[in-house]
């Protein structure tokens, strides 16, 4: 219990004097995981988007196969791009592995599916709702698709911190496609598992507490906007 | 009042609508004429709404062939539908952004969407609430926006799914008197209803349908007039209207 009230002291101190190590940790956190989650919206909305309107031989084994990669483990997403990205692999070519770039790789892997997924069957309870009058307006499916969601914005915008939660929460992928080294592929969560095995628990326990803050921060922003639309509260649940 | 050239704009030949093995519509006959104003009628699951999908190409009957539309004339191109719903579905947009919506979604060139859409709100009674947004509106004025996004597509049919089923008297007359000015217009009229009483103030025509199949089909006055029913009609109207010998 002391050595947890004087991590959290000595952290507190590290936060309040904004040391540059811990701050430049969290900067590449946010960048990697945020940049990773621009490319996840992309292509896990469309994909989800698509796949809630798309009928097609083998459909449901897709669907099936997106629902299992919710589970996806990220060390088997981190063995897998550093296999493609390391010298000998078929993208070991771009010289990327080792970079922040490969991180990204790694956590937009890691996010499409759960985008996908979800945003699939957001799309789905909304046309339950509107898709006939949608059509009736003369939307094709995949516009009545893509309306849905533009219509159930706040649900995406829960779905994309849910993403967004994931991958900077991750651990396994970053730390084999990153490496975690000094300044340049160190994040919050390769700090944390690095400083706790030093026993240097401040450290650790500040970026802890800076990683809850970020999400805490998120979710307050989405509801704020939440509020201020009039969207009814159950979007968030 | 516009008096529209006597065509025939869809024809449905012993049309039949099955969802999987269910089927939700066998061995419809009907023509729709250009200027009708169309009350389906009958029990709850008695086809009314598939009927309504149908003719506004939201189902496909099961044998193609059986549904075909005729081009307007002397206009030459295919009849404009619209359609309004009972619960009638609102992007998460303000009231202004849901008719331009419908416009966009149309194909109308943006120079014309602003113009069209200020007219069919004024026409509703809903221009001063352009900017609030849809989904706030009471139901009357949900219904109200809905004729409004149908009336900026200019339709030639409008095609109503029970649109008064869920409003209140007050509410009900004022979606009534846009139907009305609707018909005045021209617009074909297509509309599913559960009140006879509605069937008779807006109706040319009524068909009667029970367990999917088209019963009777005749003009509003014949129907209500109770001659020479058949005998599923005219219970249904006995049921409906209990002060009838």
């Amino acid at each position: 219990m002391n050595d947890l009230a004087q991590g959290l002291s000595s952290a507190a101190r590290l936060l309040q004097g904004a040391d540059t190590e811990l701050w430049s940790v969290v900067a590449l956190s946010l960048h990697v995981s945020g940049t990773a989650c621009l490319i996840g919206a992309a292509i896990g909305l469309t994909a989800g988007a698509w796949l809630a309107i798309a009928r097609f031989p083998g459909h449901a084994l897709v669907v099936g196969v997106l629902n299992t990669l919710l589970a996806l483990p990220s060390v088997v997403v981190g063995l897998v791009v550093y296999l493609l990205l390391s010298r000998a692999g078929p993208l070991g070519s771009l010289g990327i592995l080792f970079t922040p770039a490969a991180m990204v790789i790694a956590q937009s892997i890691l996010v499409v599916p759960l985008v996908a997924a979800l945003a699939r069957r957001l799309v789905l309870l909304a046309l339950a709702e509107g898709g006939d009058q949608l059509r009736s307006l003369g939307a094709g499916p995949f516009t009545t698709a893509l309306l849905l969601l533009l219509h159930e914005r706040f649900g995406v915008l829960t779905v994309l911190l849910t993403a967004f939660g994931r991958a900077i929460a991750e651990v396994g992928a970053v730390m084999i496609v990153g490496g975690n080294i000094d300044g340049v592929t160190r994040v919050m969560t390769t700090t944390i598992a690095l400083e706790t095995s030093k026993g240097d628990l401040p450290l650790a326990l500040a970026l802890g507490v800076v990683l809850l803050a970020v999400v805490a921060l998120l979710n307050a922003v989405i509801a704020m906007l939440q509020w201020r639309s009039g969207a009814p509260r159950e979007a968030l649940a | 009042m516009k008096a529209p050239v006597r065509q025939t704009l869809i024809s449905l030949h012993d049309a039949a609508v099955s969802f999987g093995d269910t089927p939700a519509l066998r061995g419809v006959t009907l023509n729709l004429q250009r200027g009708d104003r169309l009350m389906l009628v009958g029990a709850n699951g008695s086809g009314k709404t598939t009927l309504i999908r149908l003719l506004h190409g939201l189902l496909r009957p099961d044998v193609a062939a059986s549904l075909q539309t005729h081009a307007l004339v002397p206009e030459g191109r295919a009849p404009r539908g619209a359609m309004v719903f009972q619960r009638p579905f609102l992007v998460s947009l303000s009231v202004r952004w849901n008719v331009l919506l419908g416009l966009w979604l149309r194909g109308v060139p943006a120079a014309e969407r602003e113009v069209r859409c200020q007219q069919a709100l004024q026409r509703v009674g809903l221009a001063s609430l352009a900017g609030r947004r849809a989904r706030e509106l009471s139901g009357g004025q949900q219904q109200r926006l809905a004729l409004a996004r149908a009336w900026a597509l200019q339709p030639d049919i409008l095609f109503l799914d029970e649109p008064t089923a869920s409003l209140d008297p007050g509410a009900r007359r004022e979606v009534e008197a846009l139907v009305q000015d609707f018909a005045a217009d021209g617009v074909t009229l297509v509309m599913s209803t559960h009140n006879l009483g509605q069937a008779k103030r807006l109706g040319s025509r009524v068909a009667y349908l029970e367990a999917g199949t088209l019963v009777v089909d005749r003009t509003a006055e014949g129907f209500f007039s109770g001659e020479d029913l058949p005998d599923p009609a005219r219970q249904f109207l006995k049921g409906e209207l209990p002060w009838r010998t």
